[in-house]
This record gives C-alpha cells, sequence and structure tokens, in this order.
C-alpha cells in the first residue's frame, strides 16, 4: 500500500527539497506470525506492516481483523487515536503498532477476528 | 486501583510540573516552566519531540538539513522549540503513555503512566495537558476497508517512516491539510488518481464573513492558493462539490464513488485518504472529568477553560490544539501562558511577572486567532459527515456499531452517547470514543430532534490505553509483577471458613 521514498536521483524528487535517506539503512528481522520478515530500523510496526502490503487473504487485514465480525482491517490515523492496528507484540496483547518501533527479534501476532473462549 | 494506591511498591515519583504531550505547546509549556525554576517534567508517547505536526523534527533536520529552509519557518521553529526543551532542564517521558490522571485526596494530581519501565505513579502539583487535535473521524460508508487511511496518517507515514503510496490515491475532503499533502506528493513524483474537495457550498460566503479577521495573516492565504493553482497545472483529476463519498471493494478498498456537480463518479483506486478537519483530543481531559462545553464553531466539544487555560478540575489546565484549534504557532504561545499561570499558581512568580511575560504571548495569540476562524468557517464538513444518514454507515468501527443501530436505540428510548453504550456497545470498543464520540452524539441528536447541547458526550474512564493486569500490578515495582495465582492468599467464604469446592 506505501512504499520507501527513493533517495533524489536523476528527475524524480528533484522538486522536492526534502529528499535524501532519512533512517540509517539498518534493518532487523522481526517474526510477523511465525515468518521472519526485515524491516528498517526506526519505523513503527505499523509503517513496516503497511509497506508490506494489504495481507487481504482470508480473514486478515494489514494489522488484523475485526473483534466482532472478523473482517480485515488496517490502520487508519497512524497517530494512536484509531486502535486499528492492535497486535501481540513478544507475547503481549494490545500494543498499538503505530507507537512502537520495530527491533531486532520482535515478535508479532496479528488478530484473527473473534477469538472462541478455550475449553 | 488507582495510581498512587498504597500497595503500590516504591513511592511515586513526583514533580512541581506535568506535561502531557511533546507537541509545539508541550515542548514551550515543559520549557518555559523549567526556566522559572519548576520541577517540569515532559511525558509523551513517541520516541522524540515534535508532536505531530513537528513529528520526528530532529531527525529529519539531521538527516536533510536542506530540507528546514524549503520547508519554511514552520518547520524551523519546531526544530528550535525542541532544541529550547531539551536545553531546558525539563525531566523529559517518551515512548510512555498516560492512562490516567486522578486527583484522589492528597494535593496535585497522580498521573498513571506506562512506559519503558512499565507502569508508574507520577504525582505533580499541576498538571498541563498538550494531546493536540487528531482528525476528524469521517464515517463515509466502507471506511473500515482496509485501504482507507486519514490525510494525516498519509503525512505521517511520509515524515516518520519515509513511505509515499504505492498506488495511487485518491485524496477526499477538505481543510489546508488536503492541498499540503497532494503537493507534496507532486513534488515527489508521486501520482494522484484524484482529489476530491468536499467542501459544501456555503463554506465561501461564511469564510468570507470572516475574512477581515484573517486579512492580517495573508501569507497564509497566499500559500494555500499556490498550492491550488500547482495542483491544477500539474492536471490531477479536481473535482468540486463532492458528497456521497462511498468506498467500495472486498476485503480492501478497490474504488471510490461519489457525487460531483450532480454527476455520479466511480473511480478506481487501492488507497482512499480523507481528511475533514482536525478537532481537539480532549481524551483525556474528559477522563480527568474536565467541564466541556459545545462549540458551534469548530463542531465540536470543547474544554471548558479560563484564559490561562485552567480547567474546572483544580490541578489541570490545557493548551494547543487540544484545548482550541489554532494550529502549531498559536499552541506554542498558549503553551507559554498555561506554564507562566503555573509557575504563578504555585508561587514561583507574583502576578505582574506573570502578566509581563504574559503579554507577547496574548497579543501572538490575539493575531493569530483571525486566520483560524476564516479557516475553520472555510473548511467545515458536510452534515452527512457531521451526522451520517445512511443506515449502513459504521458510526463505532471498534464495535461495529451502524447508524440502523444507533436509530434502533433511540427509537427504544436511548437518550444519548452514554446510554448508546449499553444499548449498542458503541464507544465501548478500544479507542473508547475516540473516533465514534462525536458521531454518535450527533446521530442520536438528529434522530432525537434535539441540540448536541443536550445529548452530551460520552464518559470516559481510565485506563486510557490498554495495560496488562500484571502491568497494573506492578504498578511502581509492586512484588504483584509476575506473581501466578498460587501467591495469592486463600479465598474465605462469608462465615471466614475455607470455601468449599
Amino acid at each position: 500500500m506505501f512504499v520507501k521514498r527513493q533517495p533524489a536521483s536523476g528527475r524524480q524528487t528533484s522538486g522536492d527539497p526534502v529528499s535524501g535517506e532519512l533512517g540509517s539503512g539498518e534493518t532487523v528481522t522481526i517474526h510477523l506470525d511465525g515468518e521472519p520478515i526485515r524491516a528498517p530500523l526506526g519505523d513503527t510496526l505499523a509503517a513496516v506492516l503497511l509497506a508490506r502490503g494489504t495481507v487481504a487473504t482470508g480473514a486478515t487485514g494489514v494489522t488484523g481483523a475485526s473483534a466482532v465480525s472478523g473482517a480485515p482491517r488496517a490502520p487508519y490515523c497512524m497517530i494512536g487515536s484509531c486502535f486499528e492496528c492492535l497486535v501481540e507484540i513478544d507475547g503481549l496483547g494490545q500494543r498499538q503498532a503505530c507507537l512502537v518501533a520495530v527491533r531486532e527479534g520482535m515478535r508479532v501476532r496479528r488478530a484473527r477476528g473473534p477469538r472462541e473462549p478455550s475449553p | 486501583m488507582s495510581p498512587g494506591h498504597e500497595l503500590s511498591g516504591r513511592a511515586p515519583a513526583t514533580c512541581d510540573f506535568a506535561v502531557v504531550g511533546a507537541g509545539p505547546a508541550g515542548m514551550a509549556a515543559a520549557a518555559q516552566a523549567a526556566a522559572l525554576g519548576l520541577d517540569t517534567v515532559l511525558i509523551d508517547e513517541q520516541p522524540a519531540p515534535g508532536g505531530q505536526v513537528y513529528r520526528n523534527v530532529e531527525a529529519v533536520a539531521q538527516a536533510r538539513p536542506g530540507a528546514l529552509e524549503a520547508l519554511g519557518a514552520g518547520y524551523r521553529e519546531g526544530l528550535a522549540l525542541a532544541a529550547r526543551f531539551r536545553a531546558s532542564g525539563a525531566g523529559y517521558r517518551p515512548q510512555t503513555a498516560v492512562w490516567a490522571i486522578e486527583e484522589n485526596g492528597a494535593p496535585g494530581a497522580s498521573l498513571g503512566l506506562l512506559g519503558p519501565r512499565g507502569a508508574e505513579t507520577l504525582r505533580a502539583r499541576r498538571v498541563a495537558i498538550a494531546a493536540g487535535a487528531m482528525e476528524r473521524a469521517v464515517p463515509v460508508p466502507g471506511w473500515t476497508l482496509p485501504g482507507v487511511m486519514t490525510v494525516g496518517a498519509a503525512q505521517t507515514l511520509l515524515k516518520a517512516s519515509d513511505l509515499v503510496p504505492g498506488t495511487a490515491p485518491v485524496i477526499a475532503g477538505s481543510g489546508p491539510l488536503v492541498l499540503l499533502y497532494a503537493t507534496r506528493l507532486l513534488a515527489l513524483g508521486a501520482p494522484i488518481a484524484a482529489i476530491l474537495d468536499t467542501a459544501p457550498p456555503g463554506n465561501r460566503g461564511r469564510a468570507l464573513a470572516r475574512l477581515p479577521g484573517a486579512l492580517g495573516q495573508l501569507g497564509g492565504l497566499r500559500q494555500g492558493l499556490g498550492w491550488l493553482r500547482a495542483i491544477k497545472a500539474a492536471g490531477v483529476p479536481y473535482f468540486k462539490q463532492v458528497h456521497q463519498v462511498r468506498a467500495l471493494g472486498d476485503g480492501r478498498v478497490e474504488a471510490v464513488a461519489f457525487l460531483s456537480g450532480g454527476w455520479r463518479q466511480r473511480l478506481e483506486t487501492r488507497l482512499l485518504l480523507v481528511h475533514e478537519g482536525v478537532v481537539p483530543n480532549h481524551h483525556l481531559a474528559m477522563s480527568a472529568d474536565c467541564a466541556m462545553a459545545w462549540d458551534a464553531e469548530g463542531w465540536c466539544w470543547r474544554t471548558r477553560t479560563d484564559p490561562w487555560g485552567a480547567t474546572s478540575v483544580e490541578t489541570i489546565a490545557v493548551a494547543g490544539d487540544c484545548a482550541h484549534i489554532g494550529g502549531a504557532e498559536a499552541a506554542a504561545h498558549a503553551g507559554r501562558l498555561v506554564a507562566l499561570d503555573a509557575t504563578r499558581r504555585l508561587g514561583a512568580i507574583d502576578m505582574g511577572t506573570r502578566d509581563r511575560l504574559a503579554g507577547p504571548e496574548r497579543r501572538a495569540l490575539a493575531r493569530l486567532r483571525g486566520l483560524r476562524r476564516f479557516l475553520d468557517a472555510l473548511t467545515r464538513p458536510r452534515l452527512e459527515i457531521l451526522a451520517p444518514n445512511d443506515d449502513e454507515v459504521m458510526v463505532c468501527r471498534c464495535e461495529e456499531v451502524s447508524v440502523a443501530a444507533l436509530r434502533r436505540a433511540v427509537a427504544l428510548g436511548c437518550q444519548g452517547p452514554n446510554q448508546a453504550k449499553a444499548f449498542t456497545r458503541c464507544g465501548m470498543g478500544p479507542c473508547q470514543g475516540r473516533l465514534c464520540g462525536l458521531t454518535a452524539a450527533a446521530v442520536i441528536a438528529r434522530e432525537r430532534g434535539v441540540a448536541m447541547a443536550e445529548v452530551g458526550h460520552q464518559r470516559v474512564r481510565p485506563p486510557l490505553k490498554p495495560l496488562t493486569l500484571g502491568e497494573l500490578a506492578g504498578l511502581d515495582g509492586a512484588p504483584g509483577a509476575g506473581a501466578s495465582l498460587d501467591d495469592l492468599p486463600a479465598p474465605v467464604d462469608a462465615e471466614g471458613g475455607a470455601p468449599q469446592p
């Protein structure tokens, strides 16, 4: 859904004064639903998930699925107000991905919709 | 368990002046208070100061030295505010959320914090809430589909993470942020599918009535007109008088339908960016039981304050956009006013000194107010955004409560957004009404045929941010953290004996 802006080169971005790499260029490895992926150090987890693209396979959206209906959901506000980006990080649930910067080895699990009570 | 409860492990940290939010108002307030000798702490969720408008300003200044000149005086001012705050000696608690503010008997207030060290209590003699603004919810059909986001969200992704849309977006809305972001995309060479101007026709007349007050700030007006010309010159499809916007798609947004000038339109897109102005982020003040008033001009709830930002709660003041939408420059002045008042109330300066130092800040605020009122009138959203009429529109995203459900609740006797919680669960989800509060109140007011002030606003209860029982039990290092059920004393029944299994 979103892609990294290309650094100034050639004619693209020549009209924009705010050009050049912002981050350090370093990446870290995080685990998304068990799958290792590379993520730019310093980015918020929500930004990383949005850059990865909408995963509308089954009932899982970018950050998960509605706890009420299972409909896929994705970040909406990016400032911590909408709570659409709630994911489980390192075993702790209900973390707002838009407010957490990725770390090496972070384990992320996304919501799968309404949960069944355990037997 | 409330913050400051006696079962906590360590004695809570204390300070004279706690400021919540590191945007322009918060940075200015903390720096001013510290400069006058108050023991000050600035608390903010993000890892670096700047809030939303100056998000990531220190990193941008370092990585792109050329950016500051080009981004104009506003951005440079953000860097200056951050530098002054850093040099002021005020304490700084980044990556820390405030989940409660309470006056609970002892002098001052207790703040519940959740940060990298876990849950903690901070006692402050005075508190300034500088939580800024949030974008007004845009409850169109399909707004919960992945790929529908606010323009502010896209702006944040650009500022903080260098991300641009990977697909040509449709940008729908009204207000300066729409043109600002579209202009940035154009300068980056990123394509835009279309811009949909949703401003209702009456706005221009209302705005013109306020033009005299805005004339002192002509620079801002000229800048906006320049943006519009650039966008049209670039050939971006631009639709006016847009209404009845609907996001369509299965599992994600795939197209946007709308009406413009009497014609039905449909555009394919995988990203719909919406924006209908900003409203104060008054959630924290509401949770602390600060009295609110309905602001018909800004069409939102506003914290009742005196001219210094003091609220109906003795120890709490509000400053900046979370008190009254005024923009970044006004926020800095308001932050300093709140700090001056706090310093006077705590006895560190006298009233004469306070008034003398406050003079320039008040004059600046008066000068800036004119432009803001003009812009407010120019960008008042359509009624269909403020109080959607379409049965299928999701008012409460978290609990999936539609306009139809609220209509049924009103028919059954629901009086306002608080009762709507019991009737429908609207406002009971994780966002605690941040996104649905205004819309729910507006829909109910319309259905009942009464004024907004009569239906009232949702009551907000702590905790304002999710925290686990383990974090709460471990408040201030109490031994509760990591305890298991086996560690608790054995339960007893009503007579004091062990209950039968």
